[in-house]
């Protein structure tokens, strides 16, 4: 049965440079997906993109694709990304650069666009699903607006002979989708097979997520060789079953609790995934080891896709300042708790005004609160470090927390070290939906 | 016994919306989780840490749970002030949940006794 090897180059904006290398090198692949675009990601880029017409792409592609493009030139490896961000026509040209730059000839870059969908926002009767508002109540606040686009625009500028492919805010799986959609002729209303390439593209799309990343659980969970982690490839076949792996010799393991802690990684309902493309059932899936470092994965299935896509709204939500300091040694718990009582004070006595507040001890109770950490005021920590953070409405307002932490230095408890302060802006995403045929596509192309 | 001793947990966040699987790492002892790892239950360890409702979705063909807690993330990763704005390490706290000693003939713990 014919196959085809499709490897996972990123699995976050920032995530590492050297396994993709590796991939591209020791791989067989014949497709690299770098999948570098949070909810969040794509409003920072639209708020760049407004300051830069040229900017708004991940600022990360001119290093990742210096690092990989020779090496898929040469073997004819082809690449899908969502690494144009807010401004895939920007990206595709910036690539073509970066091309040029190391000599290379002959490419075919597309850029898909289509995605931003702020401008209709204003005429329909769309609803906040997270607050149940109405949209057009958000006003001014919205930076940004990208509807979920699927895998069908990009498997045609596969079918065009694109070389690279980069989108915006194209659905994660749907990456991985369409270069199956495109190589086994598979119908975008073959819903089964849709199930299918979606449950494949949910595997790789995290990257080290699947070959041992954010696993590791000593004497519970042992991964060899983090610090070498090694990217996940998908060796699909026709029939559309999936083999999982990697890299011989690479670090990480591919395991069946390695898999299914990803195939249920930010699913809701397992018979129920939403992707532009098909609605996923994940229910019935089964997981098979079949050697070292191999996985196969079957069994998904799927539904007619939904007739509405998601929209991400990026908005503008006011400022966040926070400081923090530490304390060690005998009593350090004791000042610490003074020293959030200080700043408590402080912040009331110079009339710094916030919509939320919250002090920490860390080490104590900042992650879970006193009740799961068991916190009745009697645990002594050897050291502690405090937090404060607070939400405003302006940035000097969110500066003033910070530096009421720092002032602890001098005028505070005891043995009180190391401040860090921070002041930034807010960006927050809401979600709506709209109806799919607003949203029209459109595929550029650039070559060199 | 705790629930970390027989299975493995993930976190992932969409929204304000936390999801956490548990995995039994033996497929033999899905029944357990499925008796003891009630959503009363989890919803009941979290506290008021998950402000909304907690679904549970049973994946037999995985020997696996999948937890879903609304009003969980203090306003969503975007706009949380909590240090963990993913909610990254809830999985791990879900893990301490205490499970009887003989936990095939015990019967499920009840409601909030983490």
């Amino acid at each position: 049965m014919r196959q085809i090897r499709i490897g996972a180059g990123a699995g976050y904006s920032g995530d590492r440079i050297e396994p993709a290398i590796e991939l591209a090198e020791k791989g067989d692949l014949q497709y690299l997906v770098f999948e570098c675009l949070a909810e969040r990601t794509i409003a920072l880029a639209q708020q760049a993109k407004l300051r830069d017409p040229a900017a708004g792409y991940d600022p990360l592609l001119p290093e990742r694709f210096r690092a990989v493009l020779p090496l898929c030139h040469a073997k004819d490896i082809r690449i899908v990304t969502n690494m144009g961000a807010a401004n895939p026509q920007a990206a595709a040209e910036r690539t073509r650069a970066v091309a040029q730059e190391l000599g290379l000839t002959g490419l075919k870059i597309a850029a898909v666009t289509g995605d931003d969908v702020l401008p209709y926002l204003s005429n329909g009767h769309y609803r906040i699903e997270e607050t149940g508002a109405a949209v057009a109540d958000v006003g001014n606040r919205a930076v940004s607006a990208n509807a979920y686009i699927g895998a069908q625009s990009i498997a045609e500028a596969l079918a065009n002979g694109a070389h690279i492919v980069i989108t915006g805010r194209a659905a994660d799986p749907s990456l991985f989708a369409a270069p199956l959609i495109h190589e086994f002729g598979w119908s975008l209303n073959d819903f089964h097979r849709l199930g299918q390439a979606t449950l494949i593209g949910h595997l790789l799309e995290c990257a080290g997520q699947v070959t041992g990343g954010y696993f590791a659980d000593p004497g519970y969970k042992d991964v060899p060789d983090l610090a070498r982690l090694g990217f996940p490839i998908g060796e699909v076949s026709e029939d559309g079953s999936v083999v999982i792996t990697k890299v011989a010799g690479s670090g990480g393991r591919v395991t069946p609790a390695t898999c299914k802690e990803q195939i249920l990684y930010e699913i809701h309902d397992p018979a129920r995934y939403l992707t532009p493309d098909v609605i996923a059932d994940f229910s019935n899936v089964t997981v098979e080891e079949v050697g070292s470092d191999r996985i196969r994965i079957q069994g998904a299935s799927g539904g007619p896709r939904p007739e509405t896509l998601k929209v991400s709204i990026g908005t503008v939500e006011g400022f966040v300042g926070e400081g923090q300091i530490s304390y060690a040694g005998p009593g350090a718990r004791a000042r610490g708790e003074l020293a959030l009582d200080i700043v408590r004070e402080r912040l009331n006595l110079t009339g710094v005004s916030t919509s939320e507040l919250r002090f920490d001890l860390i080490g104590v109770n900042s992650l879970h609160g006193d009740r799961l950490s068991g916190n009745s005021g009697a645990h002594e920590p050897y050291e502690v470090r405090i937090r404060v953070v607070g939400r405003t409405d302006s940035l000097a307002e969110a500066v003033r927390i910070g530096n009421e932490v720092e002032t602890l230095y001098t005028n505070g408890p005891a043995g009180g070290g190391g401040v860090t302060k921070s002041a930034r802006e807010v960006v927050g995403i809401l979600s709506t939906y709209i109806p799919r045929h607003l949203v029209r596509p459109t595929v550029h192309y650039v070559e060199c | 016994m705790k629930l970390r001793q027989i299975a493995h947990s993930r976190t992932g966040d969409k929204g304000n919306t936390s999801s956490i699987s548990v995995i039994a790492f033996d497929e033999q002892d899905y029944p357990l989780l499925l008796r003891h790892i009630t959503p009363e239950r989890v919803k009941a360890h979290f506290g008021n840490l998950v402000a909304g409702e907690v679904i549970r979705y049973e994946i037999p063909s995985l020997g696996a749970l999948n937890f879903v807690l609304r009003q969980a993330l203090g306003g969503g990763v975007t706009r949380s002030l909590i240090l963990d704005t993913h909610g990254k390490s809830l999985s791990s706290a879900l893990l301490d949940l205490e499970l009887p000693d003989d936990p095939y003939t015990h019967e499920a713990p009840a409601q909030g006794d983490a």
